[in-house]
């Protein structure tokens, strides 16, 4: 799922600090999952507000809606009715929702009330750590399933640098080496040799570096499927 | 025992303290509760397990949120006693109405108390 963190209170009352009438709109997606942008997420932010606001004398009217996803033109015309009603929208979905609302809903200001971080998952509750870059070319299989892209600090693809240390990556004590797991599960599992191939330059092209991308599905654009 | 305890805490029952929500203590302060505190299970004799333990956690949040917001964080409190601790729900209930009148009225203004 894709992860975010709730940007601080002081950063969101800046935000709306002018707004007497606002929405919040929260995502059923990823963002409920990681528990900063579903439906109790947005309700304490609502109240965490409203009581900043009361504090210093000059009240805010808030309303709640938390949209199937903010990811889907579908459900973003949901509130195609209400939405001009609020003098601002904060939206606790990842970085793509409240661009999908910008781009549906010209006219009105939408303030992201999340960092979206990574692509991860839960390790423990309350614990996500990042498990893919989203590089466009899946090469997991080659590692153990273990990605050096995303775990790597310096996404190494042919073995560790000399800053691994008892399986601790130098940047941080919290950060495994990936190289070395995936080092001692090749071993462990006896095929130590599956990492003896040089994996060539990687085309970076797929990812990120090659400039905004477009996933297109011909099947489904023609409505064959 | 007909103790008697301050008369300014109001008292809303819950089958266990775990059904206590952050936002029943954000609701409270937003519509003008001086002060509110969570009275629950001695720790380890939680009928559900953990529910105390759950709302100690909610507290710690909501005590967050307001240091956040810049009100003071001893609005909000948690308490653990026994059912059969009468006289010391009393003393809770005075203590706590206590420290919220060394705080002061709560600085969150309301145009409609609840």
């Amino acid at each position: 799922m894709i992860v975010a963190d709730r940007k601080s209170l002081e950063e969101i009352l800046a935000m709306v600090k002018d707004n007497k009438k606002i929405l919040i709109a929260g995502c059923k997606g990823c963002v409920t999952v990681c528990n900063v942008g579903g439906l109790k997420e947005v309700e304490i932010l609502a109240s965490s507000i409203k009581i900043a606001r009361k504090k210093e004398g000059n009240d805010i009217e808030i309303d709640i809606e938390v949209l199937e996803r903010q990811c889907d033109t579908e459900y973003v015309a949901g509130i195609s009715e209400t939405v001009g009603d609020y003098e601002a929208v904060i939206s606790l979905a990842c970085g793509v929702g409240p661009q999908f609302l910008s781009e549906m809903y010209k006219d009105q200001t939408f303030y992201p009330g999340v960092n979206t971080t990574f692509f991860g998952g839960a390790t423990q509750h309350g614990v996500w750590e990042e498990r893919c870059a989203g590089c466009g070319t899946c090469a997991i299989h080659n590692f153990g399933g273990l990605c050096p892209i995303a775990r790597c600090a310096k996404s190494l693809m042919n073995g560790p640098c000399g800053g691994s240390s008892n399986g601790v990556c130098e940047i941080n004590k919290d950060t495994e080496c990936i190289w070395d797991s995936i080092v001692r599960k090749k071993m462990e599992a006896g095929r130590l040799e599956d990492l003896l191939g040089v994996k060539g330059i990687k085309d970076w092209q797929t990812a990120r570096d090659g400039g905004p991308r477009r996933s297109i599905r011909e099947e489904l654009v023609q409505g064959n499927i | 025992m007909r103790l008697s305890y301050s008369a300014d805490i109001k008292v809303i029952q819950v089958p266990c303290t775990g059904r206590v929500d952050i936002l029943h203590l954000l609701n409270a302060i937003e519509d003008g509760a001086d002060g509110v505190y969570v009275a629950g299970c001695l720790e380890g004799e939680c009928h559900y397990i953990e529910g105390n333990l759950k709302a100690k956690r909610k507290v710690e949040y909501v005590k967050k949120t307001l240091t956040e917001l810049g009100i003071e964080p001893e609005r909000v409190a948690m308490y653990n006693l026994s059912s059969a601790q009468g006289a010391r729900f009393a003393e809770i209930a005075n203590e706590m109405a206590d420290k919220i009148k060394a705080l002061g009225p709560t600085p969150v203004k309301n145009t409609h108390a609840a």
